[in-house]
């Protein structure tokens, strides 16, 4: 779609975010599996935590969108 | 077991409907080929419109930005325009004078007072000499180059009078400040993006009264018929966002939070109704800006002493490590919306692509072979099933985060102090 290196620059910018949503699932699961009876708080904040760290990735996307764009 | 049939016969159906779109498609191709060679003797100046291969990336921004025509099914419908230059004035008309094809792909072959139509936006003609009123133009996908800002670059082009008439950018609120091209007009249409906030905003609205009112009846009784599907989605957003993260001011805060979270959720799933304008609301990047900017105003004016302190002169920290905590946490108060702002944007234009992608493969490997298309239009209709029931879980989460972040930084705002 693009011939770009920017394809790269988004690539990048998933892999850290794959890391740390993976992460964030990873660890609920494993406090959901010890405490059953606090699935309600765990998964809100495990939502809250994965947003913040799609955050970053999506700034850096945006960014290797607006220097394809501009560059 | 009647069930399974019933879910079987639906699929087949579905994926006639996908193949015998693209059957149109070639169809409306040839169409194309033969209006070419009508308009060729008043248009041969400007040679042949490329033809081209299906260009997935091309197909599927078009088929999400925002439009001056309503497409329902294989119809279009105009949208009235309110367009103004400052050299001309304001332009106000139906986007029907453009005289789009009925095939919906939105290219008007008249000209009104300068402006065309090329797929379904608005664009200006650049040369001021263009003949003023409805003007007949062959508008077949022609292109040009042009230099702006000092460097070649392609653009839309329209054939009239044997020559090739180069159009301006789509109307954009900074004039083309972020590499979008020179545009010279405001485009103040209702487009399908605003009918589609309009249609919204009148659902909520009888929705959330006929709820009160439902309230006021059985007042003491259980909820009853679409009342309770309210109130599940409100009451879990009143104890699981609002009380957690806004302590004792929750209350203040709540009509706020309600109505992000209730419109953004109504936009996302009016988003999804396929063949109904496919409208992509949240998925256009000014609209969650506004929703970002009124967050961002909301947090700001709300801060208290506190929040300030924390920003400016962090409390307990040594001087220098001030130095480079303040400009930090100064940023923070801006990307804030602004990750909220491409979140949301980012997450819905990404499922709405990838949907036209997976429909846009029965063109490219089908190439007017039938029983390639016949078996490409078999899986993607079964990929994009798939997709669009994750589409509906997206939609509820993130209307959920974007409400969940929006009251956690109002929380943070106006935090007392405990220490």
């Amino acid at each position: 779609m693009f011939g770009s290196i920017t394809a790269i620059g988004m690539g990048l910018a998933v892999i850290g975010a794959g890391i740390g949503i993976g992460n964030v699932g990873g660890k609920a699961m494993e406090a959901i599996a010890r405490q059953p009876e606090a699935v309600g708080d765990i998964r809100a904040n495990m939502i809250l935590m994965a947003a913040l760290v799609e955050g970053a990735a999506l700034i850096a996307i945006v960014v290797a969108f607006l220097s394809n764009n501009a560059g | 077991m009647r069930r399974y049939i019933l879910s079987f016969i639906c699929l087949i159906s579905l994926s006639i409907f996908a193949f015998s779109q693209e059957h149109g498609h070639d169809q409306h191709d040839g169409h194309q080929h033969g209006s070419q060679s009508n308009v060729e003797e008043n248009s041969h100046g400007c040679g042949h419109a490329p033809e081209g291969d299906f260009n997935p990336g091309a197909t599927a921004f078009h088929h999400i930005s925002d439009q001056n025509i309503y497409n329902i099914g294989p119809w279009s419908f105009p949208l009235p325009c309110f367009l103004y230059a400052s050299d001309k004035g304001w332009s106000v008309f139906s986007s029907g004078k453009f005289h789009t094809d009925d095939h919906g792909h939105g290219n008007g072959h008249v000209a009104v007072d300068g402006y065309v139509l090329i797929d379904g936006m608005v664009h200006r003609i650049l040369d001021r000499t263009f003949p003023n009123g409805e003007v007949e133009i062959n508008n077949h996908g022609f292109h040009t180059t042009m230099e702006i800002h000092g460097k070649e670059k392609q653009v839309p082009a329209v054939c009239y009078d044997d020559k090739l008439w180069a159009v301006e950018a789509r109307s954009t609120a900074d004039g083309g400040l972020f590499g979008g091209g020179v545009t010279s007009f405001y485009d103040f249409s209702i487009t399908k993006n605003v009918l589609t906030m309009i249609i919204v905003f009148a659902l909520m609205a009888w929705l959330f009264l006929t709820v009160a009112k439902r309230y006021k009846e059985r007042k003491g009784m259980a909820p009853a018929g679409v009342q309770s599907f309210i109130e599940t989605m409100f009451v879990f957003i009143q104890d699981e966002v609002a009380k957690p993260f806004l302590g004792k001011y929750w209350e203040k805060y709540l009509p706020f939070l309600m109505s992000l979270f209730f419109f953004i959720l109504g936009l996302n799933l009016f988003g999804q109704i396929p063949f109904f304008g496919g409208s992509n609301v949240t998925g256009n990047l000014a609209i969650t800006m506004v929703l970002a900017v009124i967050t961002f105003i909301v947090v700001n004016i709300n801060g208290n002493k506190h929040y300030w302190e924390h920003i400016f002169w962090m409390p307990g920290v040594p001087a220098w490590v001030k130095t480079i905590l303040t400009p930090v946490e100064f940023l923070g108060i801006f990307i804030k919306p602004l990750t909220l702002m491409l979140r949301l944007f980012a997450n819905i234009t990404a499922g709405h692509m990838v949907i036209v992608i997976f429909v846009g493969l029965i063109f490219m490997f089908g190439k007017g072979q039938w029983g390639a298309s016949l078996g490409t239009a078999v899986g993607s209709t079964l990929l994009t099933v798939f997709m669009m029931s994750i589409e509906l879980l997206v939609a509820f989460i993130q209307a959920f985060v974007f409400t969940i972040l929006t009251a956690s930084y109002i929380g943070a705002a106006t935090e007392e102090a405990h220490h």
